[in-house]
């Protein structure tokens, strides 16, 4: 055996022990975070899942003329200011009869939603030859009766609901009058102060309309700036200059743009505030560093041998450009694309200087309608004082998530696809 | 200073591929034999290009040094010489590839036919078309192999009608020696082929826009011997019709297939005669060191 198969011998058993040491840091390391990713999701579902989930209560109501104040069901004036928390308040005072006083009745009322009282409303206008009749008929809970009702034992203890108030929700539903049913609302109707009936609608379209106008204006720009840096751009002190500014401003704390936006576009250009348009700009300028970043990277992967031959068959720079290297970089170009756009989607710094913070119940039907975007919605939810919040808050960050996953998934889904097709 | 550091200056210094593997510089005794100016038979009559004086500048860093040669019609010029001597750099000016490289410096007269190739007015996409290269390693586009010949003509608009481009493109495949092979599967992306083929088809790619001459860069570096002989083959049948500069590592290659054969040493033309004078009584000491494989 020679000397130097006998020193390699000796060193072997080192190598691999350092191998081995080295692949159980990487799966560490892998199952650190993919049980961090598990406790999120986990917290997160545990917390928001009864938020998609709400409570109906079987009432008897009478539309009693007098009661509700209206003689006539065919005019929409008496109907829209019909008192129907007051026909919600007999009906409740009829189906527990020893109820008088006044404070109690308060409490009793309390049990339903004000949303009730415009369901009853739409329901007369639908129907007005109920005017005078009695119908059963099942209303929207209060949040506190559905907090009540989701909770367990010791959740019922804690409740801040009145000893008579859960004696009475006990009560119905010891007699069945009370079910759970689906919340479409959540998914349909824009924020509200009432926690069973706000939805996050009209933030996912606020999300939407602000996503839009940030790809319409940061990927063109940052496709066009990446290929001038890499194809056109001659290379000197200023190329220099531009590209470690870009690189500085993928590292600029997302609220600076913000800053930005209202010194700029606010203050100078008179864009109104809280509107997507105002939003997507800066989301634009926060994505654009991203997406040069990222496209520059793609565009050096073509092989220089293509831009060659094509140069060599007399295709002008443009030609090269358009014939090879964009196609080649399209793919890579996409998926940093998307990825700024996840980005964006998330982003809720800057949009609180720009006033997209604000209370949105209409649900926004373009680019320059006030509204507010999901993780904003979020922060508002987080810092709700009613407890129904906390869920609607986890709820709403699952719809968030699985936006964010929707995105990145097409990211890889279509990197697959336009790298096969070459 | 050490030779190894040396080279690296230059590596940085250069900007370029090829880096000399000796450098004879170092050595006093050689600079005397750089001959004053190029021995042999540079010039012919009626050349179809012209180069006098031919400078090209790296930076600071002079590749070329005054090189002189006419490539005459129909004819198949060899260069050669050892690695980093600026064949590649001196082919590459003839068609201004190394325009893209910005630090690049030509100057002295090119002339194609009587077009001066450095002429402001002189178009550099015109000048490819008439020009043409064929690359050290095949570098067919990712397209189908229909859409890789068919590219330039597309891009001159040479064809005007369907069947005119098909036929442009079945022609160029058949000079290519490569018809045969792929007449059933043209619309199969042009990069499964073998390294061979690959490399046939940028020369059917080349020949396409049918240029006056063609430039080829070490074809068959990448090659294995029986696509290599296919290669030569077919540089031969192309005489016909192209004039073609070579640049070959392979001697056996540059005997072959060339009527002329240049000997390049570190950025000088040191000789260019008949392929058979070269190989058999070189002229200058230089060169026959070269091919008897003193150095290279």
């Amino acid at each position: 055996m020679s000397k130097t198969t006998e020193q390699v011998r000796k060193s072997l058993a080192r190598r691999y022990r350092a191998e081995r040491r080295f692949r159980a840091y990487g799966i560490i390391s892998i199952a650190i975070g993919l049980a961090a990713l598990a406790i999120l999701f986990t917290d997160i579902i545990g917390k928001g899942h009864s938020a998609f989930f709400e409570h109906y209560v079987k009432l008897d109501i009478t539309f009693n003329e007098q009661t509700l104040d209206i003689e006539n069901a065919g005019d929409p004036e008496q109907l829209n200011y019909g008192n129907y928390d007051g026909i919600v308040r007999e009906a409740l005072k009829a189906r527990f009869p020893g109820v008088t006083e006044r404070l109690q009745v308060r409490e009793l009322s309390a049990l339903m939603s004000i949303g009730a009282g415009y369901e009853l409303r739409d329901l007369l206008r639908e129907n007005p030859e109920w005017l005078g009749t009695t119908q059963t008929l099942w209303l929207l809970a209060d949040d506190d009766v559905d907090l009540f009702l989701k909770a367990g034992e010791k959740g019922r203890e804690d409740s801040r609901m009145s000893v008579e108030q859960k004696a009475w929700i006990t009560e119905l539903e010891a007699a069945g009058d009370t079910e759970r049913r689906f919340n479409a609302s959540f998914f349909s109707s824009g924020d509200s102060r009432e926690p069973e009936l706000a939805g996050i609608w009209s933030a996912v379209v606020g999300s939407f309309f602000t996503m839009l106008v940030t790809l319409c204006l940061s990927f063109p720009i940052g496709v066009a700036a990446a290929i001038y840096l890499e194809e056109f751009a001659p290379r000197n002190r200023f190329t220099d200059f531009i590209e470690v500014n870009i690189n500085n401003l993928a590292a600029v704390p997302s609220i600076i743009f913000g800053l930005l936006g209202l010194a700029i576009f606010i203050n100078l250009f008179g864009v109104p505030r809280s509107v997507p348009v105002l939003g997507g700009l800066v989301l634009t300028l926060m994505t654009l560093p991203t997406i040069i970043i990222t496209s520059r990277a793609s565009i050096k992967t073509v092989p220089p041998s293509i831009r060659e031959a094509a140069m060599g068959l007399g295709a002008s720079r443009m030609q090269v450009v358009l014939h090879h290297v964009l196609p080649l970089a399209l793919p890579g170009m996409l998926t940093g694309a998307i990825i700024g756009m996840a980005q964006a989607l998330g982003e809720t710094a800057p949009l609180l200087l720009i006033g997209m913070v604000a209370f949105i119940v209409d649900i926004p039907t373009g680019p320059l309608d006030a509204s507010t975007v999901l993780p904003v919605q979020i922060y508002l939810w987080a810092d709700s004082p009613e407890q129904s919040f906390v869920a609607m808050t986890s709820a709403a960050i699952m719809v968030l998530l699985a936006f964010l996953i929707a995105m990145n998934t097409l990211a890889v889904v279509l990197r697959k696809r336009l790298e096969r097709r070459w | 200073m050490d030779t190894a550091e040396k080279l690296d200056k230059n590596a940085s210094g250069r900007n370029h591929a090829e880096e000399p593997m000796i450098d004879l510089e170092e050595q006093p005794m050689q600079e005397t034999r750089y001959p004053e100016h190029t021995v042999g038979t540079p010039f012919v009559d009626d050349p179809k290009m012209r180069l006098r004086d031919v400078d090209v500048f790296y930076g600071d860093n002079q590749a070329i040094h005054k090189v002189s040669l006419d490539i005459g019609k129909n004819e198949v010029v060899a260069l050669i010489g050892p690695s980093g001597c600026g064949k590649s750099t001196f082919l590459r000016s003839l068609n201004r590839m190394n325009d893209t490289i910005d630090i690049c410096r030509v100057t002295g007269e090119l002339f194609l036919e009587d077009q001066d190739l450095y002429d402001p007015k002189m178009d550099v996409v015109e000048l490819r078309a008439r020009v043409g290269m064929v690359f050290q390693k095949p570098n067919p586009f990712p397209k189908s192999i229909y859409d890789n010949v068919a590219y330039g003509p597309r891009l001159h608009g040479l064809a005007n009608k369907k069947y005119e481009l098909d036929e442009i493109v079945e022609t160029s495949l058949r000079k290519a020696g490569l018809w045969d092979e792929v007449k059933d599967r043209l619309h199969a992306p042009g990069t499964g082929l073998s390294g061979g083929q690959q490399q046939r088809l940028c020369i059917a790619r080349t020949i396409a826009v049918s240029p006056e001459v063609v430039l080829m860069d070490e074809p068959c570096s990448a090659l294995d011997p029986i696509a290599t002989a296919k290669i030569e083959e077919l540089i031969d049948e192309l005489t016909e019709s192209y004039t073609i500069a070579i640049v070959t590592h392979s001697m056996q290659q540059a005997a072959r297939v060339s009527n002329r054969t240049a000997y390049f040493h570190l950025g000088r033309l040191i000789e260019v005669n008949d392929t058979e004078t070269v190989f058999t009584k070189p002229e200058h000491e230089l060169t026959e060191a070269y091919i008897t494989g003193r150095f290279g």
